[in-house]
């Protein structure tokens, strides 16, 4: 692979063998409907506890984004996972029957794009011929971690954003048609000292500029030479911020920029405030309209970069600002012609 | 990146919607001012049917208490104060919200770790500064009773 700054390009870029999505009844009542693999109309997922039922759905998405790749567990030869839940155990227990090699990570609502970089360094590597990239959110387990019980009676803030219940999950193979993962660029924390964790797509922004524009700069490249620029869940506040960050770096990127937060409910109707958040967010837009957009040849060169917010209730509650990160994976449909 | 700190904190504040207060205002004055009434009705009602004074008053916190406990546990407490804010937090049926939907929310771990451990997560400092409040007030009251005596 090249190195260029902090963008990695792979030589042989691994394919997209599968892909699968799985979300609450919100999210399949929004416009995105028709494109989800599973949506559940009991947000419970038949489970008796919310972190139960979040497991299920990534459970659920890896076996289904499997299916339809046509390989079993026993292929596969790492899992990549991570959630929002403290120690991870949506992921941990949600994939604990799978039998296969484990990761777990963490990268708040960015994992979706960590574990899709590391899957496909590895297999750019040869370490691995098969690799799983998954992870969800649940509304309700989010809820109560790091907010206020379902029942309270409480006003969100309008710059408060709507925890996605959904899981997204992608194999990725060495070989195949495509469409494939061409660069990684691996984010730098960034903090321009938002305190607020009701306003969670300002402190995001800075971090999703700092990513997109090394990217840029790393490939001599241009916003308008792709498709689309789709973030993870910056939400309304987070997006503006971005596009002016990027005027501010020298980027124009109102043209194609697109927000997973803005794309999964209806704003209007869904008392969603600015948007959706979490890391099922950007991975159940990736795998379910994004992906199909890219296999029907709609989108053949999309930039796809989640964005997480690095806090926890702890360092909240001290006072702390808000450290925020963005990963990029660069899908392209066609291997010709280097970047672009 | 080429923008400051201080920058940014401009840009977000812009870019950041603020809360609609009007909207808040008459939704808090309306839903508050509705739980008010039916205080007052059930105290009438109360005190029609023959109570002391004292009585028929703690009867009706009693009973608002159960009322908002019940809404709360049937998932219509929490869809009233979007639009009530302050005028469903306020009065003593907020309370009994604030008790009762931790208490839904971590049985699943268990009745000790659980519920009862996490009932107060959010009525805890509210009774502590409350009762402290109230012992200090006691106090000041006193001293000012013997002075003025």
């Amino acid at each position: 692979m090249n190195k260029s700054g902090g963008t990695l390009i792979l030589n042989t870029p691994p394919s997209i063998a599968g892909y699968a999505s799985v979300v609450g009844k919100k999210e399949g009542e929004g416009p995105l409907a028709p494109y989800f693999d599973i949506a559940c109309s009991d947000t419970t997922f038949g489970e008796k506890s919310w972190e139960k039922a979040e497991s299920r759905m990534q459970k659920d998405a890896v076996n289904k984004a499997l299916d339809k790749a046509g390989l079993s567990p026993s292929n596969i030869d790492y899992i990549f996972a991570g959630d929002l839940l403290n120690q991870c155990i949506g992921s941990s227990f949600g994939l604990r029957d799978l039998e296969i090699p484990f990761v777990g990570l963490f990268g708040a609502c960015s994992t979706m794009t960590e574990t899709l970089c590391i899957g496909s360094v590895f297999i750019e590597s040869g370490a691995a011929q098969h690799c799983v990239c998954v992870t969800s959110s649940h509304f309700c387990s989010a809820e109560r971690q790091f907010r206020f019980p379902l029942e309270y009676g409480g006003q969100r803030a309008p710059t408060s954003q709507w925890t996605v219940t959904g899981s997204g999950s992608v194999v990725l193979s060495a070989s195949g048609n495509g469409p494939y993962i061409n660069a990684v660029s691996i984010g730098k924390i960034q903090d321009l000292g938002i305190t607020d964790m009701n306003n969670m797509g300002a402190a995001m922004a800075p971090a999703a500029a700092s990513t997109l524009s090394q990217f840029f700069k790393d490939t001599g490249t241009q916003p308008s030479q792709f498709d689309a620029i789709i973030t993870g869940d910056l939400g309304q506040v987070g997006s503006d911020l971005l596009i002016q960050l990027m005027a501010n770096e020298g980027y124009d990127i109102g043209n194609n920029h697109n927000d997973c937060g803005l794309m999964i409910f209806d704003r209007k109707q869904s008392d969603v405030n600015a948007g959706g958040s979490g890391c099922g967010c950007s991975a159940s837009v990736l795998c379910s309209y994004l992906l199909r957009k890219i296999m029907d040849r709609q989108y053949n060169n999309v930039l796809f970069m989640a964005t997480g917010a690095l806090m926890s209730p702890t360092s909240s509650q001290q006072g702390e600002s808000i450290p925020g990160i963005a990963h990029l994976v660069q899908i392209k449909n066609d291997l010709t012609g280097g970047i672009i | 990146m080429k923008v400051t700190q201080q920058q940014f904190d401009k840009m977000s504040k812009k870019a950041s919607k603020s809360t609609n207060s009007v909207k808040n205002l008459v939704g808090a004055f309306l839903i508050g001012g509705a739980i008010c009434t039916i205080g007052q009705a059930l105290l009438n009602f109360y005190l029609s049917v023959g109570m002391r004074q004292d009585q028929a008053s703690t009867l009706t916190s009693v009973t608002l208490i159960f009322l908002s406990a019940l809404l709360t546990g049937l998932n219509v407490y929490d869809n009233i104060a979007r639009y009530g804010g302050a005028g469903t937090l306020v009065p003593i049926t907020g309370f009994s919200n604030a008790i009762v939907s931790p208490a839904l929310e971590f049985k699943s771990e268990g009745y000790v770790l659980g519920l009862g451990a996490k009932m107060f997560v959010i009525a805890g400092p509210v009774l502590v500064y409350g009762i402290t409040a109230s012992v200090l007030y006691g106090i000041i009251y006193y001293i000012i009773h013997s002075v003025v005596k």
